[in-house]
């Protein structure tokens, strides 16, 4: 399965945008697989450099995961603010910790302008943004979080072990071969 | 044009088939509640009623459990949409749409959308440890508005 809506500008990338592996990761801030997830992908950043760029995009099961969607807008309002990953990051090693309260303080602890953030939780641009990402994950074939795509195809694998590496340095290889 | 039955949505209230006239209609046999994969598929769809809703759709979903395990499952998982009980005669309507595996004793993992007629569109077996997810459905229900124009 391909993923739809393919890589654009209107995406957080994270690593250098030239690079031969392009990994997405479809996830949710209150799952808890994504959370397990979070340290095995920051491992494979580490580990492949220059050589990959890392897209997350949100896919929040709202009614099981009642704050998973607030925290997401989170992170975009971060992200107007520049710091995205930071709050990405944040909240994920806080991830039982994601009601308002906790959110303002992570801003804070970022040195955003709070009240800007505030303001930007219930920002329509941002949520529509999140909507959109869950509607291209619905669209690419996504059935659980974490779901994660390479180069544009849902990987099937385990991403826990070493699975996930092992078939991004086939991917790695191959690219260098052509 | 898809066989109608009425089975039991809630302990005191059934729902027939032919209700659904005049919406599309997608009828999701599953193999149990609470089993994990289930779950996830259960609570997808229920992520994704907007998207259905959107495309004149409406969800059921059918196993063979009983109508108090589907009210408790449906609570626990805050599920916004009907789950209907083939138990008694057990997998009956699950047969009629050969969506039963007699092996086991469970519906299979199948997926149907009829349209606002009830004539059966579209449907789709997956493996039973495998969500089917909602891309496919989404799929065949713009194909039919598609086709309608």
């Amino acid at each position: 399965m391909t993923l739809k809506p393919p890589v654009s500008t209107l995406d957080h990338c994270f690593g250098n945008p030239e690079a031969a592996i392009e990994l997405v990761e479809y996830g949710d801030f209150q799952c808890p697989y994504c959370g397990r997830a979070f340290p095995i992908v920051k491992r494979i950043q580490e580990i492949f450099g220059n050589d990959l760029k890392f897209i997350f995009r949100n896919f929040p099961l709202s009614k099981i995961h009642p704050e998973a969607k607030s925290a997401a807008v989170a992170t975009e309002a971060a992200g107007l603010q520049g710091q995205y990953w930071e709050m990405h990051h944040l909240i994920f090693e806080n991830q039982r910790r994601l009601f308002k309260n906790a959110l303002m303080e992570y801003a804070g602890r970022l040195n955003l302008h709070t009240g800007q953030f505030e303001a930007d939780l219930h920002n329509p641009g941002l949520i529509e943004k999140v909507e959109s990402d869950f509607e291209s994950g619905l669209r690419s074939g996504v059935n659980a979080t974490p779901t994660f795509f390479i180069n544009g195809e849902k990987y099937t694998g385990a991403w826990e072990g070493p699975d996930l590496e092992n078939f991004l340095q086939q991917e790695l290889a191959k690219s260098k071969n052509i | 044009m898809a066989p109608d039955f009425t089975l039991y949505a809630t302990p005191d209230q059934q729902i027939s088939l032919h209700e659904f006239k005049g919406k599309r209609l997608i009828i999701a046999f599953y193999p149990a509640d609470w089993s994990p994969v289930c779950g996830d598929q259960m609570a997808l769809y229920n992520e994704s009623l907007h998207f259905l809703h959107r495309n004149n759709a409406q969800l059921v979903g059918i196993s063979v459990d009983g109508k108090w395990c589907h009210l408790s499952f449906s609570q626990d998982r805050r599920l916004h949409f009907p789950l209907l009980a083939d138990f008694e005669p057990k997998g009956a309507v699950s047969q009629l749409y050969d969506a039963y595996d007699e092996r086991l004793g469970e519906c299979k993992r199948v997926l149907y959308i009829l349209d606002e007629e009830g004539v059966i569109r579209w449907n789709h077996l997956s493996p039973t440890g495998v969500n089917p997810g909602v891309d496919g459905i989404l799929e065949a229900l713009e194909a039919m508005n598609n086709s309608k124009k």
